[in-house]
Parts: structure tokens; sequence; C-alpha cells
């Protein structure tokens, strides 16, 4: 049993050495700011302000794993946000037909950039550096008269801010505990425990190799604990907000294209060899496209978000995130040369950069001095990453 | 008999789960051209490694002699310094460098602080007039073909007063023509004392210029033979690598030929913006035929197969092309593949193959569709698959989860020839099938070809290895400078009128 625990650890130490480290970064901020950080109140606010670099640190996972790069991401984000509140304040569109025109316009802006490099054979980090540029001086062109715009629609604003009402309040046990919230976590127990049952159970009907009943129990038992750690701490506040549901949908449809789907094995065979994938019969053009497509769609998200949360659209928004979800994504396992990274990674890499960001902020670190510290982490999980990589052959 | 300029005694090596290299001797004489030969995964590359520090002192046992003192060897740049120098197969030199700035680089002549540009074209010239090389020494490299660069990495070990030449399948890429020339290099190589190690597949070439051959199987020393006693035979020489005799390299089939034309080109021409590329080249292919394609390296068999195969590379083609009787206009592999033609790269590394993914993932890469329902991939399904390919052609892997960068040439080929039985195309397009494979590994890759055409696939197999195209074809084509340079009949069809032909234009 303790071999086979050591075997398994081994074998993912990659994969789970993210876990362990987002774990005890947690942990040391616990300790330093005597239990202020796992606070239901700044666990939740730490999910909305990662909510908009997480869903650009997803598209760019695949931009990396196609050995490409995005740079204009950011400010795209903060000028289509603006575009949003334009449509609401001056064109008097009401919230979802905002976030409507925000999507496709990120999904046109990113084929463009896919044109640039799919056709064009631009490379992507000066395609993408021009719409850096292109962007900003957009954003700061659809503000200039304005400044600040502010946004009164209260759908739109309940994406960054607002939480799942609490259907199940009144039911009278648990007072102040968010009711639907556990509810909802405890169906995702269940479904955890369901699903890892019925992968064991289609395994072995094939003969294939699978972990020992014991082993299996003790990992059930762990992921579910903290499972029902996480739903405890979020139904001591608001509850889930909606941040978090749309990160969920993101991050649940890109794992699943990427890992089960015929297009999400295509884009890792691109990623992998091009010239191997389009001899194969695949489009590389095509992938890139879809690709960058991609990318723009969540670009427009994140601005939402960031819009949204800030109840503004503002001259500055977007600044700096595409370097913030790269940073996530290489924190979250992917890696330069193509071909490998993964979505769940990303999503665990931005956790990790946005929890010494929030932790910092709570501890009163000067922001010098945090620059610093995020800088070495990426260093740090990079050279994790690479060693363990080698170790492994 | 000369001293033993090198000797290593008892070398042991283990990776985790394998042994690599077992207790292993090999020692060779001042002065000699000394042949290592194997099985792919028999442990050439790995004692290689040893010898020159790839693998450092500590992480084998045994020792290693070298004019007569144990070395301890912690890095490639040790074994430099004695005068060791390792020319793999995959070249290591710098395309966009001039062909001086090559040979002496990291052993760059200085005056002062700054390079000194004039000794350094005057030493390279002198390195090339020593490995024959006629060539201005600012040529930049990537205008070189294969063999001449394999000359310029010669020139480069040359420079470094090498004493002890290694050489990894220097001619698994050189047409017969470089192959000669390089064979003769070494020849006056030896003559001038230079000591060589020969790593090789081609039994002929280890023939005729062996001094001594060393032959290992399964990490262990089998032999070694003396060539100056009459030891060194194409069949004792198989006999030892394989463990059993080969009878025959090519196995018969039953010809099940039928007179139904599956490919007709006619007229076909290639250009790119530059330059012609193919010219005026007309064939066919019936059903359950081998035609092969002989042809000297860069003659345009490669260019001919990929711009049937969809055109990847974007020629401006002329000329038509029937599948099956039906016109056909294929703008892209993936169109190509539909229409029922596969094409396996000769660069298993560069292009056929995505070495990071498994062997399941390479198997089942271009015809995912049939394992996929509204799009999702159904894995369980895609495991079986793999695993059948991986009984049907022997793959020799732990799983079919394994990583397929770290398999061995042979078995990397058959993962890329069941790639494409997985698409199951009426034409099979086989660039190189067996280039750097062993023996035994081409007589299954063989075998494989020969149950493909029984069961009505056709084949065209591009080679230029001409026994192989002698031995597998029902047909022969010529290819010559971009142009077809005749046909022939199986029957006709003998190394010296290819030879001839495949020269003429």
């Amino acid at each position: 049993m303790i071999r086979e625990f050591q075997k398994v650890l081994r074998q993912n130490i990659r994969e789970y050495g993210m876990y362990i480290a987002l774990f005890v970064i947690m942990a040391i901020f616990t300790i330093t700011t005597k239990g202020v950080f796992i606070s239901s109140r700044n666990i939740a606010n730490l999910i909305n302000q990662t909510g908009y670099i997480a869903v650009l640190a997803v598209g760019m996972t695949l931009v990396i794993v196609i050995r490409h790069i995005d740079l204009s991401v950011g400010f795209l984000a903060g000028f289509l946000g603006a575009i949003g509140a334009i449509a609401m304040a001056s064109w008097g569109w009401n919230g979802p037909a905002a976030v409507g025109l925000v999507l496709l316009l990120g999904i046109v802006a990113g084929l463009g950039t896919g044109f640039l490099v799919a056709k064009l054979g631009i490379p992507s980090f000066v395609a993408t550096l021009a719409g850096w540029l292109i962007y900003r001086g957009a954003l700061l062109l659809v503000t200039l008269k304005t400044g600040t715009i502010i946004i009164d629609n209260n759908f739109f604003n309940a994406l960054g801010n607002g939480n799942v009402p609490d259907l199940l309040g009144g039911i009278k046990i648990l007072e102040g505990v968010h009711k639907l919230t556990l509810l909802l976590g405890l169906l995702a127990i269940l479904y955890f425990v369901y699903s890892e049952l019925q992968t064991r159970r289609t395994k072995l009907a094939y003969n294939f190799e699978v972990l020992s009943a014991g082993m299996l129990t003790v990992k059930i038992v762990f992921i579910a604990a903290v499972m029902c750690c996480v739903t405890w701490v979020l139904a001591g506040y608001n509850g889930i907000s909606w941040t978090l549901v749309i990160v969920a949908v993101v991050v649940i449809i890109y794992d699943f294209v990427t890992t089960q789907t015929v297009l999400g094995r295509h884009i890792y065979a691109v990623g992998g060899n091009p010239d191997a994938a389009e001899l194969s019969g695949i489009s590389v053009k095509k992938i890139t496209f879809v690709v960058f497509g991609s990318m723009g769609l969540l670009a427009g998200l994140s601005g939402i978000l960031f819009a949204s949360r800030l109840q503004s659209a503002t001259t500055t928004a977007g600044t700096l995130f595409e370097l913030d979800a790269i940073a996530a994504a290489f924190i979250g396992g992917a890696s330069a040369a193509g071909g490998v990274g993964k979505v769940t990674g990303s999503i665990i890499g931005a956790l990790v950069y946005m929890s010494l960001t929030s932790g910092m902020n709570l501890m009163g670190i000067d922001i010098s001095s945090q620059y610093i510290v995020r800088g070495a982490v990426l260093a740090a999980a990079v050279i994790f990453d690479v060693s363990t990589r080698r170790g492994r052959k | 008999m000369s001293l033993d300029i090198l000797e290593m005694k008892a070398i042991t090596k283990t990776f985790p789960g394998v042994k690599a290299l077992s207790n292993v001797s090999f020692q060779v004489a001042e002065g000699e051209i000394h042949c290592l030969v194997g099985e792919n995964g028999a442990g050439k590359s790995t004692l290689m490694k040893v010898l020159s520090g790839v693998y450092p002192l500590g992480s084998y046992t045994g020792d290693i002699l070298f004019n007569g003192t144990v070395q301890a060897f912690s890095g490639i740049s040790d074994s430099e310094k004695v005068g060791i120098a390792i020319i793999h197969q995959e070249l290591a030199l710098v395309p966009d460098l001039t062909v001086y700035e090559n040979i002496l680089l990291g052993h760059e002549i200085r005056k002062g602080i700054a390079i000194d540009w004039n000794e350094t074209i005057r030493r390279a010239s002198e390195m090339l007039k020593k490995v024959g090389l006629d060539l201005n020494p600012a040529t930049l490299v990537k205008d070189l073909g294969v063999g001449k660069q394999q000359l310029v990495e010669i020139a480069k070990a040359l420079s470094r007063d090498v004493k002890l030449l290694i050489l990894d399948e220097p001619t698994a890429a050189l047409n017969e023509d470089d192959c000669d020339n390089l064979l003769m290099l070494m020849d006056g190589l030896r003559k001038q004392g230079v000591t060589c190690v020969l790593i090789s597949h081609k039994l002929k070439e280890v023939i005729r210029i062996a001094d001594k051959v060393t032959v290992l199987r399964d990490g262990q020393t089998v032999c070694t033979l003396d060539a100056h006693q009459g030891e060194v035979t194409e069949s004792a020489l198989i006999k030892h690598m394989v463990g059993r005799e080969i009878d025959d390299i090519f196995p018969k089939r039953t010809h099940v030929r039928s007179e139904e034309v599956v490919l007709e080109v006619s007229n076909w021409s290639a250009d790119t913006a530059q330059r012609s590329v193919l010219k005026d080249i007309s064939f066919t292919l019936k059903k359950g035929e081998i035609i092969g394609f002989a042809g000297l390296m860069g003659s345009g068999r490669t260019e001919l197969a990929r711009s049937i195969f969809g055109n990847p590379d974007g020629y401006r083609l002329r000329g038509e092309m029937r599948v099956k009787g039906v016109k056909k206009n294929l703008g892209s592999p993936s169109e190509a593949i539909k229409a029922g033609i596969a094409y396996a790269s000769e660069d298993r590394k560069g292009n056929g193959l995505v070495l990071i993914q498994d062997v399941k993932q390479n198997i089942t890469l271009a015809n995912l569709k049939a394992l996929a329902k509204r799009g999702v991939v159904d894995q369980n399904a895609e495991v079986k698959v793999a695993n059948s390919y991986k009984t049907a052609l022997n793959i020799k892997t732990p799983s079919v989860e394994q990583i397929v960068g770290h398999l061995s040439g042979g078995n990397q080929q058959k993962v890329s020839v069941a790639k494409w039985l997985f698409v199951n195309p009426d034409v099979l397009i086989l660039d190189e099938p067996t280039r750097g494979i062993d023996v035994g590994a081409k007589f299954e890759i063989y075998t494989i070809m020969n149950k493909l055409v029984e069961k009505g696939m056709s084949i065209i197999m591009i080679s230029s290895e001409l026994p192989e195209v002698l031995g597998m074809s029902d047909r022969v084509y010529v290819v010559s400078s971009g142009r077809l340079a005749g046909e022939l009949p199986i029957a006709q069809a003998t190394q010296e009128v290819i030879m001839q032909m495949a020269t003429s234009c």
C-alpha cells in the first residue's frame, strides 16, 4: 500500500507538485495572517479576483500548446469591456445583449490574429505585439471623451460581484450558512465518487491497470475531504459567486474538449509536431484559427468579468493581464516547446499566482517586494517542471 | 600486433528497470577501423555514450582505458580533451553559419580578444583538403547536401587533433556515391593513423572497410571478428547479430496482382517560384502491387510522393492524377487521406511522429474520427485498437502508453506504419521504410508489406537501398533529377541498370 502510494506519487509528481505548492502557499498565508486569508470572505474575494485572469489563462494554455503566444489579450479584454460599457451606457442596450456583443467581437478579434498568424505566417509574438498596441490605443480612444464609464446595469454587474441566491435559505437549520452551496458541494462530491467508480469499472472491463481498492479509497476520501472543506468555506460567506460559476463552466468545457474530443487531440498533435500533424491530415491552419478564436472569445469574457467587477470601464483596464495569464499557464505546467499543458493546471497556476497577490496584500507587503516574490515563484515553478521532466526520462 | 588505443572493460550500465549494457568488453587497436554492429537496442549507442562521457563516471561500472591509462570522464569535454570525437547520426552543425565557422566552432582561433578570421579560414581549408572536400569554405552549411555536411563534421573533428573518431551510422542518410566517398575517406584516415569506430547497419560497407568487427546483442558482447582472418562475412554477421540465420532477407509473397489501376499519374510536373522540381512524370500503380522508386538522394522521389499526397509544400502542379479512375485534385494531406492515399514519411522524427506523445495517440492520430462519436473520442476503444496493432506488428514497447520518443528506430517505424494501417488506405506510400533500422526489424517490415498487398493494398516504396528495391518491388521506376529515367519490370532490373539510369539525367 505504502509502496503503491510512493509509486503513484512518483509518477504524478509534476501534476501533484502544483496542488502541493498551492496548499503550502495557502497554509503559509493562513498562518501569517492569523486565519484572515482562509476566511470565507477573503476566499470569495480571491476567487472573484482570479476569475478574469483564470479565463485568459485557459485560452493562453492552448495558444502556448500550439507553440504560439498572445500578447494582445490584456488590452483586448480592456477594450472589449469598454465597448460593452458603451453599449449599455450610451446605446441603451440591455445586459445580455452587451455581453453577447462583446463575446462576438472577441471571437472576431481572435480570428483576426489567427489570420495574421496562420494565413500570412507572421510570428505570433510580433502579430500580437501589434495587437497590444492597437487595442491599447483603441481603449484610450473610446474612453477619450468620458474617461471612466460607469456601468449601471444589475445583470452585468452581478457577473463580477453577485452570488447565486440561496434558494434554500428558508430552511431553518444552520443559520447564516449558504444552504444551496452546501447542496451543490454535496452533489459535486457524489458525482466525483460515482465517476471515479464508473471509470474503474470500465477500465476493469477492458483489463486495464487500475489502482488497488485500498488506494482508490484513500484517493476518494482525501479529495472528497478537500471538496468538503472548500464547500464549507464558500458556504460561510455569501455562497457561490457568479464568477465562480462562469469560470467553472469554462474550465469544464475546455477540459472536456482538450481531453476527450478529436479537436482537443488535434490541438495537442499540432503542438507536439506540426509537420507530422499536417501529414496526418490535420489542418494546422484550421487549428490555429480555432485556438486564436477561442482566445479572443475568452479575452471578451475576461473583459466582461473585469468591467463588471469594477462596475465601470476604465482607461487602464487590462494592463498586464496577458502577462499574468502567461505566467499562470507556465506555473500550471505548459511548455514553451509546445504540445504540453493542461487547462486544469493553468487554473491552479492562476490560483497560485492570485493567492500570492492576495496573501501579500493582507500581510501589507510592499508592491515592489510582491513583484519580486511573484517572479521568484514563476522561476521556481518552471525549474521544478523542467527538472521533473528530465528526471522521468 | 599494434597496441590497443582503447580498452573498455566489463562495462555495465543500467537504466531504471533495464540493463542496457551488461559486462561489455570492447578493444580497439591503434590505427584500425573497428566496426560495431548489432540490432537496434543492442546497446551500441549506449556504449558510445559511456565512452564519450555523455553518461559520466559513476553512472556505470567498469573501466575505460585510453592509451593505457584509466579515464574518468565526467562530460563530453573531458573525452574531447584526450582526443575522442563522436559524430552522431543527427548532424550537429549550425545551418546558417559558414563551413569555416562551423569547423572551428567552440575552438575559435583568437588574436587578442577577437577571432582571427584569416587564420580560421586557412585552417578550415586545410581540414577540408584533408577530407577531400573541394568547396569554398565561406559556403553556408545549409546549402550543402547531407553527404558534404557529413564530411564537414569529420573535418571539424579532425581540426581538434582527434585520435579516436567514432562515427554513429554516418551513411544511413547518404546515397551510394556519398557512401563511397565516405568509405574512401575513412580508408585515407586509416593510412594517416587515425583510429575509427564505425557503427553501421549496412553490412556491405562493414565488410568492405572493417579491420575488426565487434557484435553486440541484447547489451552483451557476442564476439569480435577479425577481417584479416576472413571471419567477416555477411552470413556470419547476421547470424551473430540476430542469434539465428536468416536465409532470405526478403520474405516471399504470393502475388494476387490484378490489372485494376488504382493510381494513375500522368505528365506530372511541379515547380517552386525559383526552380522546377519535377518534370513530366507518368506512372501507374495496380491493385495489390508494390512499385519501387529508386534514385539518388535529392532526385525528387520524396517531392513526388508529397506532391501526390495533397501537396503540403505548395508546389505549382501541372498534370493529371486519377485515383481508381476518378480524376482528383487534392489540395491538402487530409483530402489525400480521404481519397485513399497515405504517406509514411522518410523523416520519422522530423515529420512522421509526434515524439512527445504516446504510442496509442500516434497510431490513432490520422483517423481519430473513426473512434469518435459526435467529436468525443472513445479512449478505451483507442487503447484496444493500439494494442491490436502492437500485437499485429510486434511493436516492442512495455505498453501503448509509452512515449514514442523512447522507442528504438525500428519500433518507431512500426508505429508510423501502424498509423497508416489504421486509416486503411488503398495506396500506401512508404518513404525509406527501413532507414536506420536493424535486420530483424527490416524483415518484419517487409513481411507486413507483403501481408498488405496480399490483402489488396497497393504500395509505393521509395528506397535508396537497391537490394531492397530489387527484393520487394513488382516493378521499378527510376527517378533522376526530377524526371523519370525509366521503368523496369523486376526481371530486367539489376543494381547496375538502376544506377546507370539514376545517374543518366
